[in-house]
């Protein structure tokens, strides 16, 4: 199947020429290139930028497409997952994109991608140093569904004024006994600024800890850009005596057995009969060999 | 303009490689990354200088020259390959070019509490990377600690850097270039003797 899929690179012949190099133009790429070296410096802060329209609809990655446009180039091996999987829809369009106006080898295997584009998971494969891996970022504010305004949300990332945060986890601890959260869960930055690290399961936090990986953060329909840097402290907010962890599951993959990675839940049939496989498409293949 | 020195060879793939290089380096400050493609530039300029202007600054950046650097040559060199307003207000400035012997950080633009990112990138042209004085930089980027030497900035220098750190998440960003080698100082990094 990666074979396959790592084939839908471009027919020989270069890039199309009827775009500019990876589809945007020199200009906007200077100012996203600006954008991404300001969200560098400043770990976790959500930079404007003046975000384009993409050709594909918001929601499927316009912001994750126009870091990767800003950063690739042809010695790049770009791979690019959505959900953990190489083989869906979101991931094949947007690989072939780049492999049609950016002329750059594509690949599943994360261990072999210089940038990976991802949709809602961190690779099981740990990252390593020199590897980017640009996030796709719905809601970038960490804070909006807690205060709706801008203008309150900037304000308090200005003064670093985040009790209403814990007290959100809190009220989730009084109602439910635990941190309910599963996805987008908060993680405080540098010990500076409160970041969404995007809809990936609580299961993948740890990984942005310290990742050996530059992290890009892309949102497209509201236009901002931000990151972390290599070796920069990202801690899943907790409590004391409610501190954060990760899912578990009983089961170990149907596929490859594996018990380490995250799993996901297939109804197989009418009956309600379900299996478990990896989220991740690369690290299950790879186990099942 | 009659002797005016070429830009980049290949613009989108220059562009490309340079800023890879930048974002390498502020990736990973200290860290000295040879900038390959740059362009030999103006007389007086180096390449690394060049390489980085040309990669960044456009007609939306406003650009302030330190006092070795603002001459005719520099001036129709930087206005015809980037387009970048040339100011006089350095406060007015997104980019700067200059030595670190005029390195004072007041002036420039540090971004607001709310705006952080509006604050100016500073590209200062040293004696030498890799050699002279080595301090220990710590922060976001950097494994624990790394020991950077940079030939130029003195101790007045590094005071004023402590205190553009200190207003984090604040300040404005160096960029230390020296022939074709770049390596970044971002403010979230402090620096210690």
């Amino acid at each position: 199947m990666s074979e396959s899929i790592a084939d839908a690179s471009p027919a020989s012949g270069g890039p199309d020429q009827a775009y500019n190099y990876a589809y945007l133009d020199e200009q906007t790429k200077r100012m996203i290139r600006r954008a991404i070296l300001k969200a560098v410096a400043v770990p976790g802060y959500q930079v404007p930028f003046g975000g384009r329209e993409m050709p594909l609809p918001y929601g499927w990655g316009t912001g994750g497409i126009q870091v990767t446009a800003a950063i690739i180039g042809r010695e790049d091996t770009l791979k690019v997952i959505d959900q953990g999987a190489d083989d869906t829809t979101n991931a094949v369009s947007i690989r072939r994109f780049f492999a049609k106006v950016a002329d750059v080898a594509t690949t599943t295997s994360t261990e072999d991608a210089s940038i990976i584009q991802t949709r809602h998971r961190v690779p099981e494969t740990r990252l390593r140093e020199g590897q980017i891996i640009v996030f796709q970022v719905p809601i970038p504010e960490p804070l909006r569904m807690l205060e709706p305004r801008e203008t309150e949300t900037r304000t308090l990332h200005a003064l670093s004024e985040y009790g209403v945060m814990q007290v959100s986890l809190y009220e989730s601890i009084a109602r439910h006994g635990r941190i309910a959260k599963t996805y987008n869960y908060p993680v405080l930055v540098n010990g500076r600024y409160i970041m969404s690290p995007s809809p990936i399961p609580k299961f993948d936090n740890p990984k942005l800890d310290r990742s050996p990986a530059l992290q890009l953060y892309g949102a497209g329909r509201e236009k901002r850009i931000y990151a972390v840097p290599p070796h920069t402290p990202v801690k899943s907010l907790d409590f004391d005596d409610h501190p954060f962890e990760i899912e578990r599951w009983d089961e170990c993959c149907a596929l490859c057995g594996s018990r380490e990675s995250f799993l996901d839940e297939v109804i197989v049939d009418d009956s309600g009969k379900r299996m478990f496989v990896c989220s991740d498409t690369d690290w299950c293949e790879r186990h099942q060999r | 303009m009659r002797d005016l020195a070429p830009g980049l060879a290949d613009p989108p793939h220059d562009a490309q490689r340079l800023f890879r290089a930048v974002l390498d380096a502020i990736s990973h400050p200290g860290r000295v990354v040879e900038l390959i493609d740059a362009p030999a530039g103006p007389s007086g300029v180096g390449p690394a200088a060049t390489g980085c202007l040309l990669t960044l600054a456009d007609r939306d950046t406003p650009l302030w020259l330190g006092p070795a650097y603002d001459h005719e040559a520099v001036r129709d060199y930087l206005r015809f390959h980037t387009g970048a307003p040339l100011v006089a207000d350095r406060a007015q400035a997104t980019f700067a070019l200059l030595s670190p012997e005029v390195a004072e950080f007041d002036g420039f633009a540090i971004g607001t509490d709310s705006y952080p990112d509006r604050s100016a990138t500073l590209v200062i042209e040293v004696a030498a990377l890799g050699s002279g004085a080595t301090r220990r930089w710590r922060g976001p980027g950097i494994d624990g600690a790394s020991r950077v030497a940079i030939d130029g900035p003195d101790d007045r220098f590094w005071q004023a850097w402590n205190e553009n750190h200190a207003l984090f998440p604040c300040g404005v960003d160096i960029l230390f270039v020296a022939g074709r080698q770049l390596a970044a100082l971002p403010r979230s990094i402090a620096v210690e003797a």
